[in-house]
């Protein structure tokens, strides 16, 4: 029974969503308001019952109904309760169930906060993201529901994917989607003011705190899935270029250059067609995404069902919204006008210039995903492109643009002159430069990509803190008490301030790791000590071990440093028997400095096995970094100019709409 | 007007990534051309399922066309090609010999024995040494292999009825004329 309540749910919850997409809309346009008011209660509707059918599945998996497929499919009566829960996720249909809630989610929370926004304006929003939903609730209605029935019922079920059970499974995926699927209310507003002909300051600053709650979440998101990819491989690789990492990256190089040009949007109304476009791209690229990892047009180690049935009826639904939303912008773009004008050597042109180089980045990334299928597509053969492609091209787009980022913030605005800033940053270009040569000649070897890894690094840090010092100097006269003065600067300014830190922090880690890690492929039989740098690897065998629903050979290894003790670790090779699977844990010692990194390769004869061991220099800088521009996103959220000045200007806004 | 084609721009470009996007969903990126195809098939002899004693040498098979399929026991997708493989052996147009990957008789043979046996004979490889010659990387793979011992092509995935049909007959028919 609760299978088919929770497909009774989704087909209520698809109706729901028909309403909300249409109705309000007509209402708007005909100026008829009770169609208008269907908006929020059908939107909150469609919330309900997809949460009912979101439940109903995570308690056929709760409860071991293995007379669903999806569950006999992705879970197993011995998988332990928080796997069975995550396994929701696991597989095809929940990951499109887990997508439609999550859009669900972000309808809901537009339904409660925006409040504020003109009324017509509110209600083409959140209509335009019912539209969304109808297509992806037919989706999993037609092609992929979670709740067919397997008759007769499965005795056992075949398991989650081994690679799947981990802690990352229960976070990444949700926070991943929250973060994707939350660039759909900025495609939302993008749709809402191409309709409504809206296009200035006031739109770009309702759009940005949604823009930059969808960006926090997707960084973070991203920044866990590489995390997890780093422990749960074996291999110490944090970033593959793979085709379903791509697809989460691409939205964060467009979401970002998002975040920047609705900046300008807003404090100079300008690029407002491009912000527009940005918009609909970020949103475009996230859906392309989903084509991408769900259709089987490329292979993937996160693929999971091909169906070229499925992969036709998102090409469909991708052709209606995104080549709807880029029609719509064809026709109207050209009434919004261009903004206010602005000199070569500015705030705004520098943004511009950051604008180009994510697009660009963005743009390669597109290629190198796509160009496997473009190839094939036109009868070249298969290739594929493989990190060395993304390596080169990404870093060559990123160098001059992470440079730029430290003149960027010093410009002013509209009009700048660039001997004035080049004066503010000669300390930051010493502290720079002295860093490029110091740092890896500490590390071991001084080598130039290091040298220009260190150089930017260090580069982002410094200039973000002379632009804090600036600030200060600035204000000094008016405002003579330090901790008054610091504590008078916006919290956004801050913001900006951490997110920029967490790039260079970043870089660094990025340069440090790939310039200086260390790796031993060894074979090691019991008591073998193997060194690395001043690091002593003891061996003192694997063990058998029972898990709950795997069996596991449990090595021990002592890292000591001049025979002091620095570590124990406990790597893994774990047999999943439903599916087959050999699973290896790495255990990691993880520090600010360096991760040592220990995996069990294959046993061999006697008690030896093949060892792997890697010493991984600054690598939790990369995530560190990560976390410091998520945490900039959200002081920026908290900045009270969003709260106060926000209420007075949609009241002006409201009243000159109702004017 | 020459604005307006500036703005239409976006829709073109993504139009055109469009087309290529359908044209990707009737393509199988999986379809990895194995390097073995167009060489000799590694020659094995293996111990044979459920006859002790027995043993298979793949030198014997020259003279014939016929199919290796390598399964195992505790390979779910292998479960989704059995019935194909059933209907393969029904028609017998083909020799299918079975490469028992990686598993234990005892269960193999229970699988055999609860969905019928689709396989002239089966090999086994419990340590997988024979997979590594083939390059096996992942289970079910299919391998044809012609009269003169060359791999004619490989299936790497399940056979499906699809594949069957459109690719394995045909190659299958040319191959035994």
């Amino acid at each position: 029974m609760i299978p088919e309540l929770g497909l009774f749910s989704l087909i209520l919850a698809f109706f729901f969503a028909i309403i909300q997409g249409t109705l309000p809309l007509v209402g708007v346009w005909k100026n008829n308001a009770t169609l208008s008011n269907f908006a929020v209660p059908a939107a909150r509707a469609q919330f309900v019952f997809i949460a009912l059918a979101f439940v109903c599945l995570g308690y056929s998996f709760y409860a071991n109904d293995f007379s669903v497929l999806y569950v006999a499919s992705n879970s197993n009566s011995h998988l332990p309760l928080v796997y069975r829960l995550a396994a929701v996720w696991g597989g095809h249909e929940g990951s499109m169930l887990l997508w439609v809630s999550i859009l669900a989610v972000w309808t809901m929370a537009v339904t409660m906060f925006a409040k504020g926004l003109p009324t017509s304006f509110r209600i083409r929003l959140i209509a335009v993201m019912g539209l969304v939903s109808v297509g992806f609730l037919a989706f999993i209605i037609f092609t992929s529901n979670p709740f067919e029935r397997l008759i007769p019922a499965a005795v056992d079920g075949r398991d989650l994917n081994p690679l799947l059970q981990d802690p990352g499974m229960v976070f990444h995926p949700p926070v991943l989607y929250m973060g994707y699927v939350g660039f759909s209310v900025a495609f939302a507003f993008a749709i809402a003011a191409l309709l409504d002909g809206r296009l200035d300051i006031t739109w770009a600053r309702w759009t940005r705190p949604w823009t930059t709650v969808a960006w926090v979440f997707l960084t973070l998101g991203i920044a866990f899935g590489s995390e997890w990819a780093y422990y749960e491989l074996g291999w110490g690789g944090w970033w593959f270029w793979d085709a379903v990492e791509n697809a989460s990256f691409m939205p964060w190089l467009v979401g970002t250059a998002l975040i920047h040009s609705l900046a300008v949007t807003e404090k100079r109304d300008a690029f407002k067609v491009w912000t527009v476009l940005l918009s609909i791209c970020a949103f475009s690229l996230s859906l392309l995404g989903t084509f991408l990892v769900r259709s089987g047009v490329l292979t993937s180690v996160h693929a999971f069902a091909t169906d070229p049935g499925r992969g036709l009826f998102i090409l469909v639904y991708l052709v209606v919204v995104i080549g709807g939303a880029l029609l719509l912008f064809a026709l109207r773009a050209p009434t919004v006008g261009l903004g206010e004008r602005f000199d070569v050597v500015s705030r705004e042109s520098m943004l511009l210039a950051n604008n180009v180089v994510l697009a660009a980045a963005a743009g390669s990334v597109l290629l190198g995903t796509m160009y496997p299928l473009l190839m094939d597509a036109l009868g070249a053969g298969k290739i594929s492109v493989g990190p060395p492609y993304f390596d080169a091209v990404f870093v060559a787009i990123m160098v001059p643009g992470i440079f730029l980022m430290g003149l960027g913030p010093l410009a002013k605005w509209k009009k700048a002159s660039l001997p004035e800033i080049g004066t503010r940053l000669r300390v930051a270009a010493v502290i720079s430069v002295v860093s490029a040569l110091l740092v890896p000649s500490v590390m071991g070897k001084l080598t130039l990509m290091a040298a220009v890894g260190v150089f930017l690094g260090i580069w982002v840090m410094s200039t973000s803190l002379i632009l804090l010092v600036n600030r200060l100097k600035t204000r000094q006269t008016a405002v003579p008490n330090l901790i008054e003065n610091l504590k008078g600067i916006p919290l956004a300014f801050y913001g900006m301030l951490l997110a920029h830190i967490g790039i260079g922090v970043f870089v660094l880690g990025v340069t440090l790791v790939k310039g200086y890690e260390s790796e031993q492929d060894l074979r090691m039989e019991v008591n073998d000590v193997a060194h690395i740098g001043n690091l002593a690897f003891r061996f003192e065998g694997a063990k058998e071990v029972a898990g709950p629903n795997y069996l596991s050979s449990l090595g021990k290894f002592i890292v000591t440093s001049n025979s002091k003790e620095v570590a124990v670790l406990h790597p893994e090779k774990r047999f999943y028997p439903v599916q087959g699977a050999m699973m290896t844990e790495a255990d990691i010692e993880p520090g600010v400095l360096e991760d040592i990194y220990v995996s069990l390769g294959e046993p061999l004869e006697n008690g030896a096995w093949s060892v792997r061991i890697y010493i991984k220099p600054f690598v939790r800088w990369i995530w560190a970094g990560c976390i410091l521009m998520a945490l900039g996103g959200i002081l920026a959220l908290m900045d009270r100019r969003y709260r106060i000045v926000n209420k007075k200007e949609t009241r002006e806004a409201q009243e000159g709409f109702e004017a | 007007m020459k604005r307006t084609i500036k703005f239409l721009l976006p829709l073109v470009l993504f139009l055109i990534a469009v087309g290529f996007l359908f044209k990707g969903l009737f393509l199988d990126p999986r379809e990895v051309p194995s390097p073995l195809v167009g060489k000799p098939a590694p020659s094995f002899q293996a111990p044979v399922l459920g006859e002790a004693g027995k043993t298979f040498n793949s030198d014997d098979m020259k003279g014939q066309v016929w199919l290796l399929n390598v399964w195992a026991s505790w390979c779910a997708a292998c479960r989704e090609e059995h019935p194909v493989l059933m209907a393969m052996e029904k028609t017998g147009q083909i020799a299918t010999y079975g490469l028992d990957y990686k598993d234990t008789d005892a269960e193999a043979q229970a699988v055999l024995k609860e969905h019928g046996n689709p396989y002239k004979v089966v090999a086994t490889d419990a340590d997988g040494k024979i997979g590594i010659d083939y390059g096996v990387y992942g289970v079910p793979e299919t391998y044809v292999i012609d009269k003169t011992g060359v791999i004619r092509y490989k299936q790497i995935g399940p056979i499906t009825e699809e594949i069957l049909l459109t690719k394995i007959v045909p190659l299958l028919k040319e191959l035994q004329r």
